[in-house]
């Protein structure tokens, strides 16, 4: 009884949430940063005549820069609080992850701060892939590679 | 007009992703992990080269990417050597993005100070 009496005044003081406009934002600014990705590669390809897998490495290599730079200046956490997945999803959320976690750790020292918690939320996204990509290459290997 | 597709693939990704995050419990550290096995899955059947083929430059900044670039990494090698290619080459290609975030965030730590 005391549990629903509970329940119902937290709900009514939860602030609401615009689902559809966070959906609507985070579509327009993930959208946004795929322009921006074609735009890179093919200046960077028209530029130094370089390939184009070639000028995607430079171009996700860019995207971590400047990821890692505006959070070290201090607005990119505004950023991802008002966009949410549209910076979370591109590989500026990795980048992002990993910056602000040693950051936060650095005053801990250089080898229990940052050393050892700079993966401590970007570790899983790594984890996780190796051990799926092991598991189905494993699978297509024995399956046979055409 | 591969801009165009890139902008749509992109945001169509990035909105699934706030679907999920909206209408769940998961944080963002289960999406994306998720959508680093759903990019692993995907490349395993050979469907994200075909994907990057249509829309170019959009598809190879999400975080799907990096599990293609896994799996894509593990087959080269895999080719060349058998088993003991795969752990010889599954962080093949992804190494320049990890080694790029390591290193910028190591040393604008070094630089900066930490803000609340």
């Amino acid at each position: 009884m005391k549990n629903i009496k509970y329940e119902l005044i937290a709900n009514s003081h939860k602030a609401p949430e615009h689902r559809i406009r966070n959906s609507f934002v985070a579509f327009m600014s993930g959208g946004f940063m795929g322009f921006l990705a074609e735009l890179i590669i093919e200046a960077l390809c028209n530029w130094f005549n370089i390939s184009r897998t070639e000028s995607s490495t430079y171009m996700i290599i860019i995207f971590i820069f400047f990821a890692c730079l505006f959070t070290a200046l201090g607005f990119f956490d505004k950023w991802v609080n008002h966009l949410r997945c549209g910076l979370i999803i591109p590989i500026t959320g990795f980048a992002h992850s990993m910056m602000s976690s040693s950051l936060d750790y650095k005053r801990e020292g250089p080898i229990y701060g940052i050393g050892s918690n700079m993966f401590h939320l970007a570790g899983s996204v790594i984890i996780y892939g190796v051990v799926a990509a092991f598991i189905f290459g494993l699978i297509r290997y024995l399956g046979g590679i055409q | 007009m591969l801009l165009f597709y890139s902008f749509l693939f992109c945001g169509f990704i990035c909105l699934i992703g706030q679907i999920i995050l909206d209408n769940t419990k998961l944080t963002p550290g289960h999406i994306t992990s998720m959508f680093v096995v759903i990019g692993v899955l995907l490349d395993t059947f050979n469907i994200y080269d075909k994907i990057i083929k249509v829309v170019g430059g959009g598809a190879s900044l999400p975080i799907t990417s990096f599990g293609h670039l896994l799996v894509h990494g593990a087959l080269s090698e895999a080719k060349k050597m058998g088993i003991i290619g795969i752990f010889n080459g599954v962080l093949k290609f992804c190494s320049a993005g990890i080694v790029a975030a390591i290193l910028f965030s190591f040393i604008f730590t070094i630089i900066f100070k930490p803000r609340d």
